[in-house]
């Protein structure tokens, strides 16, 4: 699987939510958007031209905060670190780095035109 | 293999476990069928960290068995059953349920019980032995109607069970039968200067007391009567005079006791059976039993590898002991009674701080025979190396206890230690064992602990650990890794070196060029900071937005719901009364907590991201600028009142503190920066625990540096004495600009100034006397910080673009419906998990 540019996904699936404008996302960190209830923290890597979606609840902490964690890489992995007790979570999986058996959910998310879409029904 | 023989091990206490970690660590697991009977009502737990049940630890966290254990190693537990009678002949165990298992080789680790006086009255209710779970529980209850408490003996663990009573808010007092406290270990010296001191924290003493009898009391529950005619009205009586080896299955069925009790082992842990063992408490040594844990250890150890044919050795082991209580230090080795023919006692006895030393060395005045220390422990792990590897005592060994008023050093370094010095006793790890690790890859503590268990058990040797780590390292010129973290192999330092001579100005330009990835949480920090320190730009410019954590990206302090504080700069703690009405206008309009700091000014809780921008206009339309709490940087000068109100006063501190705070505000550091200025010497700014303190003296200010009141507090040390404000600001502009180029991320001064070679004369030949020739440099840097300051709330809320950002959500002015409060003493509080639930119920 590319870990590229999510919008060369296919347009035949169903489900997809415009969230934000590309306007909306911060290079290098992230925002949280409400999507059909769910809390959905949205980060951007424009030098990987990447973006990337997860639940926006720190399962350590039990707060809705990802979102404004800290992001880059571990060991290649893209992640992001909880900015309360710092434990880190793949962008791609959701899956917490530092303790497997944790796991927050991760979303497909694309960019069409100008426009930032989330699928909720397709795991990224 | 066909040929499994039954193991049975009776009793699952500290050693009990030890010893099936250790079997099931070992090559020989798989050559028995283990079964264990244990009386309790959980498997073995820490029975030394017992104490701590009441300061809130459970009986989880204290627990030594990790999950599945049994299960893991095949195991069979039988829980709640006691082993009750022992067929040597049929070599089978009875338990009290009932069951009848057949051993080949049985060890016994039953431990001991707490010794009761047999004298009339002593199984009154309330009256209760201090060894188990369930006997803390007991307690727990029993303290829940009463007022005043007494610990039946003043040894070791009769002053720890002091320290419980007094933890459950109870009147105490220790009833010791011996003319002394500690009697075993200390000499009459020490023992008096422990009393004063006990007595100081508000526990009666009362030595030479043989109580007779517990009768009822008249003002308590319980009366008990002494000798002497005294008696002393109690609610509870907990019993900590000494402990007795629970030897009676063994003495049923025939096996050797001591005569003080115990079950008598030889060197090789056997009893007087072949194929029983015995270990731990229960076991008699020589006519000693060992009531401390790492000698049970050391016997557990000892039968593994007799099992398997090895000819492993108890040998007997060192009763040195250390003790802290309530900030008491405490510590006895070897023979501090004096009692080998022509020994040499050297005592130092200071009254005024409350310390006690005394040594006792060989006639030839060349090796330590025993030690007492009081009032001031801090001796205590060299001595110990002293005299457990009898290494050569310096020309005057009463230097080793009198205080050192040079800067030179009597410690003994690590690597005066023989191989064979036993640095762990706990886990009987050795220096060579420590070494040899080093030497196969375990660079760090952690590692180190992981692999030589060392510093995993009291934790009483992790200094001694971490400097024999050091020393090797070091001599061994090993390659310690201190790159930042994967995506730089420079430390913060090189980071800092490479952005001054490369002028670099941004993350991606540094990554670029000298590091690899997209970065972390840690290498993004750093840099963000020494880009701070250096360049000082606003860090929420868009190339230094994705470096801040939450709490500069929101330039307020995170709090445990998500929600944030507001802290505005109050220089020098000066505040005026329509400041305060500003503030409490606000607090109030936006329903915020308020909340006085350690820091002299008001904190603001319960802020969400949204709200931030609204209360910091109003705050800046009141004239107020942003605090800094959120950032590595400076945090508050705190002022006493100084001369302009206070009688004493011999300059004016507040006056000085604000000009200080005025300049440094905003400078970004390794980690943050806090500052002190009193008007005199009576400190009431208490400016000698902060990173620099400046207090005002007729000559002038007298500059102290690198103080520290957090964690690991530290007193600054003096660094230039009747300074004009002009010099005062010029030496401290180097010191911190010298900081924030030399220090490592997250250290603060304190920390920075003790891993500095040198130390503080290295430190003033940078400072005073321009050793390096960077003082120009130094200034110049600080010169542009304070030139470019400006507040980054007021840059912020002019900006429309970075106000978008103060938002939950990106799509929604919804709020986030997990912040929740509840109001306490008047004010609010973040809901608790349960409070929030049931809450969001309610409103569904
Ligand atoms: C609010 C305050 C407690 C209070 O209600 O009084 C406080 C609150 C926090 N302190 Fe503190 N400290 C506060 C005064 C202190 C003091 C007293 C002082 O400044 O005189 C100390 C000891 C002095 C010192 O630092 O040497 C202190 C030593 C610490 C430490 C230990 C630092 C160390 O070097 O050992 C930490 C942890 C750290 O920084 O790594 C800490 C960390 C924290 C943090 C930031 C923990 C966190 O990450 O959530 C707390 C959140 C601040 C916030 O606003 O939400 N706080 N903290 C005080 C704010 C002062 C201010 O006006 O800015
Ligand atoms: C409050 C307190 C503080 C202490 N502080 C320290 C300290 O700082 N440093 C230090 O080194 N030591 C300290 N000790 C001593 C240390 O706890 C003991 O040395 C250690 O627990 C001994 O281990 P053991 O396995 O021999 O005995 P125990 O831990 O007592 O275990 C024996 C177990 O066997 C069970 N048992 C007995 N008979 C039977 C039977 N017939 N069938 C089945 N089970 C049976 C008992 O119920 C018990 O669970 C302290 C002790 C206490 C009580
Ligand atoms: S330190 Fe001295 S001047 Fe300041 S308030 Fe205390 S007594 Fe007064
Ligand atoms: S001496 Fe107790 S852990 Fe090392």
């Amino acid at each position: 699987m590319s870990d590229k540019n999510n919008s060369v996904r296919p347009e035949l699936v169903e489900g997809w939510i415009d969230v934000c404008s590309i306007n909306d996302l911060i290079p290098n960190s992230g925002i949280c958007a409400l999507v059909e209830q769910q809390q959905v923290a949205i980060f951007y890597m424009p030098e990987d031209n990447a973006i990337y979606a997860i639940n926006n609840y720190d399962p350590f902490s039990n707060i809705n905060v990802l979102s404004r964690g800290l992001i880059g890489d571990i060991k290649g992995e893209p992640m992001v670190s909880s900015p309360i007790y710092k434990q880190h979570f793949s962008l791609k999986t959701g899956v917490c780095l530092d303790d497997e058996s944790v796991k927050v959910n991760a979303y497909a998310i694309r960019i069409e035109g100008d426009r930032v879409e989330v699928n909720l029904e397709e795991a990224a | 293999m066909s040929n499994t023989q039954t193991l049975i091990v009776i009793g699952n206490g500290m050693v009990g476990q030890n010893f099936l970690v250790s079997l099931t660590a070992s090559d020989i697991k798989d050559n028995f069928n283990i079964i264990t009977f244990c009386e309790e009502a959980i498997p073995a737990y820490d029975r030394v960290h017992l104490s701590e049940y009441f300061a809130g630890k459970s009986a989880d966290e204290l627990s030594l068995v990790e999950e599945g254990f049994f299960d893991n190693n095949n195991i069979t537990i039988h829980m709640g059953d006691k082993a009750v009678s022992i067929n040597r002949d049929n070599k089978t165990v009875t338990s009290d349920k009932g069951l009848v298992i057949a051993y080949d080789k049985l060890v016994l680790a039953t431990g001991s019980s707490a010794f009761v006086p047999p004298i009339p009255g002593h199984d009154r209710d309330g009256c209760i032995p201090y060894r188990t779970i369930e006997d803390l529980d007991q307690m727990m209850t029993a303290a829940k109607d009463s007022k005043v408490g007494a610990v039946f003996g003043g040894g070791l663990l009769g002053l720890e069970a002091a320290k419980a009573l007094q933890d459950l808010n109870l009147e105490t007092h220790v009833v010791q039968f011996a003319p002394r406290l500690m009697a075993a270990q200390l000499d009459d010296g020490g023992a008096l200067l422990l009393k004063q001191k006990i007595e100081d924290l508000g526990v009666s003493v009362l030595t030479s007391k043989n109580t007779t009898q517990i009768v009822d009391g008249e003002t308590c529950k319980h009366k008990m009567i002494f000798a002497d005619g005294g008696e002393l009205e109690t609610d509870m009586i907990l019993y900590s005079a000494g402990i007795r080896p629970r030897d009676e299955i063994a003495s049923a069925c025939g096996l050797k006791i001591a005569d003080r009790g115990g079950v008598v082992i030889d060197n090789q842990c056997l009893t007087s059976d072949d194929d029983i063992y015995a270990i731990g408490e229960c076991a008699s040594w020589n006519d000693q039993i060992f009531g401390l844990v790492a000698p049970g250890y050391a016997m557990a150890r000892t039968v593994v590898d007799q099992l398997a044919g090895g000819d492993e050795k108890f040998t007997g082991a060192d009763m040195s002991t250390k003790l802290k209580l309530n900030g008491v230090d405490v510590a006895s080795i070897g023979d501090p009674h004096a009692t080998a023919p022509g020994s040499l006692v050297y005592t130092y006895q200071n009254g005024v701080d409350g310390v006690y030393k005394r040594i006792v060395v060989s006639q030839d005045n060349k090796h330590l025979l025993g030690a007492v220390l009081v009032g001031d422990a801090s001796g205590y792990p060299t001595l110990l190396q002293y005299y457990l590897n009898g290494i050569d005592l310096p020309e005057h060994p009463d230097s080793l206890i009198l205080p050192s008023r040079s800067d030179e050093s009597v410690g003994l370094g690590p690597d005066a230690l023989p191989s064979g010095a036993q640095i762990c006793s706990c886990y009987d790890v050795s220096k060579g064992d420590i070494c040899t690790s080093i030497e196969n890859g375990c660079t760090t503590l952690g590692a180190l602990k992981d692999e030589t268990k060392a510093a995993t058990g009291c934790g009483g040797c992790a200094a001694l650990l971490k400097s024999v780590l050091d020393c090797e390292l070091e001599k061994a010129g090993m390659e310690v890794n201190t790159d930042i973290c994967e995506h730089f192999p420079y430390t913060r330092q090189d980071l800092y070196n490479l952005i001054m001579v490369e002028e670099i100005k941004s993350f991606s330009e540094l990554l670029d060029k000298h590091g690899s990835g997209k970065g972390c949480e840690i290498c993004k920090q750093a840099v963000g900071s020494i880009l701070a320190s250096y360049w000082n730009e606003y860090v929420l410019k868009n190339e230094h937005i994705g470096l801040q954590d939450t709490n500069d990206t929101f330039l307020a302090n995170v709090q445990k719901d998500g929600t944030y504080s507001v802290v505005p700069r109050m220089t020098g703690g000066e505040v005026s009364p329509e400041g305060l009405i500003a503030i409490g206008q606000i607090a109030k309009k936006y329903g915020l907590y308020t909340k006085v700091t350690g820091g002299q000014r008001v904190d603001m809780f319960g802020a969400r991201v949204d709200q931030l921008p609204l209360i910091w206009q109003e705050l800046i339309d009141a004239g107020f600028e942003s605090g800094h709490a959120y950032g590595k940087s400076l945090r508050t000068v705190k002022s006493c009142v100084g001369s302009t109100w206070c009688r004493f006063g011999v300059d004016d501190s507040v006056g000085l503190a604000v000009e200080l705070e005025n300049r440094y505000k905003g400078l970004r550091a390794p980690h943050k920066i806090k500052f002190a200025v009193s008007g005199c010497t009576r400190e009431c700014a208490e400016a000698q625990s902060k990173d620099i303190g400046v207090i005002a003296v007729e000559g002038g200010w007298n500059l102290y540096v690198c103080g520290n009141g957090g964690m690991k507090p530290r007193h600054g040390d003096l660094f230039a004495t009747n300074l004009d404000k002009e010099t005062l600001i010029k030496y401290i502009d180097r010191v911190l600009t010298f900081y924030v180029r030399t220090a490592d991320r997250l250290q603060r001064t304190s920390v920075w100034m003790e891993n500095m070679e040198g130390g503080l004369d290295y430190l003033k030949s940078v400072v005073i006397d321009d050793k390096l020739a960077i003082c120009d440099q130094l200034e110049t840097q600080m010169e542009h910080v304070v030139k470019t300051y400006q507040c980054e709330w007021k840059t912020t809320i002019e900006d429309e673009n970075k106000l978008k950002r103060f938002r939950h959500f990106v799509n929604s002015d919804s709020k986030d419906e997990n912040i929740v409060f509840v109001e306490e003493r008047g004010q609010i509080r973040p809901a608790n998990i349960e409070e929030r639930e049931l809450a969001q119920a309610e409103n569904a």
